[in-house]
């Protein structure tokens, strides 16, 4: 199971209101580093489908929820949890350095 | 067993790895997970890389030295080192996943990272406004005011990448007068959106959530002063990436990798190293790439000659794979 995406239209049932913690990745076509991140972030997904949900933002197609969410850089990785921001994460790391950094939800 | 592994995968990587290939020495190429292609994966167009008059993307070019080093065998893994035992005549590596690779020799072109300026409002607010890569975040300042620090050619480039988003972008700079390429500055001068801040040092960001400004501090009189921004973006240089071999290799007095002349050879027997880790100077992408084929000739020499003390013997040792069948053959 990979990653899917989401968008401003289907943001607030997917994540704000999803039961379990949700990984947004905020992302662009253009960015490197996020191309990057992405694999990894499928790979993490479909390693713990039961303990987190991972979902693509496209911040191209939806720029209203990238400045909402005051994104000025990405990839940038926000944890939600009912309905809030628990952990944000910037920039691409290597898996490893991802998992430990959300080792509070897929630990 | 291999009988060469480069770690890096910028222009010195997949150069010796092109090389290395091409002697039939099946380089394994650790590429990095996230970072793979280097520091050109987030550079726009280049227009001083040889053999591209219209000049070439950055990630474009990458992409052809990657395909090149393939067409003739090198072997590339996405994956991270975490650790290097290199003092015996094995060359060990630990990758992020756990794997683990052996080989007679290593060629280590890790390249440099975007180097910081040190002051605590940079690093509290990295990500939030304050940036190290302009063709990432660019996007983000759409109609705002943002500076980017620095003077070289990199800071130029910049600067006039972000005038396409920005509408005013300041260039600050602690001196006078540029190190950037006439090309650049030029550039640079002829946009109406850049004003350059002269004689400047950068000693604070400002802001709690999002950059709101910076601290100046005027280089020739110490005099401070507010400068209201949205973003910063930082490129004053790169520092060489020698992290994984600070206790294990020799370094210079730059922090740069040590290497013996005009060679690729480190203070370690079978350990060579290329690119910017160790170019405390010139840092370009072509010096890099002939820098990776100084490694890949070294190794070549290096193993022939381990072959011939008898220990050792690539052709006698175990074979592994098609690998090794390719060398027999040779």
């Amino acid at each position: 199971m990979t990653a899917k995406a989401t968008t401003s239209a289907t943001f607030e049932q997917d994540v704000l209101q999803a039961d379990g913690p949700v990984l947004v990745d905020f992302w662009a076509e253009w960015c490197g580093p996020c191309r990057m991140v992405s694999p990894v972030l499928d790979q993490i997904q479909s390693e713990h489908p039961d303990k987190i949900t991972i979902l693509k933002l496209n911040v191209d197609e939806n720029p209203d929820l990238a400045m909402k969410y005051q994104i000025t850089s990405i990839p940038a990785m926000k944890v939600f949890q009912g309905g809030e921001v628990k952990t944000t994460i910037i920039g691409a790391k290597p898996k490893f350095a991802l998992e430990q950094d959300l080792s509070a939800y897929i630990g | 067993m291999r009988q060469v592994i480069i770690i890096g995968s910028g222009p010195a990587g997949y150069t010796a790895a092109i090389y290395a290939a091409r002697a039939n020495l099946n380089p394994l190429v650790v590429a990095s997970s996230v970072e793979a292609g280097g520091e050109l994966m987030n550079t726009t167009e280049v227009e001083n890389f040889p053999g591209f008059p219209e000049a070439i993307m950055g990630p474009d070019l990458m992409a052809k030295m990657q395909e090149q080093a393939e067409r003739f065998g090198a072997e590339v893994l996405y994956d991270d080192v975490v650790s290097l035992d290199i003092d015996g005549p094995v060359k060990k590596i630990t990758l992020g996943s756990g794997a683990t690779h052996e080989a007679d020799s290593l060629v280590f072109a890790t390249g440099s990272a975007p180097r910081k300026i040190g002051i605590e409002g940079e690093a509290r607010l990295s990500g939030r406004g304050v940036s190290y890569c302009a063709t990432c975040d660019g996007f983000f300042f759409r109609e705002r005011v943002i500076a980017v620090v620095g003077g070289g050619d990199s800071a130029m480039e910049e600067a006039t990448f972000l005038t396409k988003f920005a509408s005013k972008v300041y260039i600050i700079h602690r001196r006078d007068e540029l190190r950037a390429s006439k090309i650049m500055q030029e550039r640079a001068f002829k946009n109406e959106k850049i004003e350059f801040v002269w004689n400047s040092a950068v000693v604070d960001v400002l802001g709690d959530e999002a950059v709101t400004g910076v601290v100046l501090e005027d280089t020739v009189d110490g005099s401070r002063r507010e400068l209201p921004l949205d973003g910063v973006f930082v490129a004053i240089g790169n520092d060489p990436r020698t992290h994984l071999v600070h206790d294990k290799l020799q370094l210079t007095p730059e922090g740069t990798v040590w290497v013996d002349g005009r060679s690729s050879r480190t203070s370690v027997p079978g350990v060579f190293a290329a690119g910017d880790v160790i170019d405390p100077t010139y840092r370009q992408a072509v010096t890099a790439a002939g820098s990776g084929t100084v490694a890949a000739l070294d190794v070549e020499h290096y193993l022939a000659a381990l072959g011939e003390a008898g220990a050792p013997d690539p052709a006698g040792a175990e074979i592994d794979g098609l690998a090794d069948a390719a060398t027999l053959g040779r």
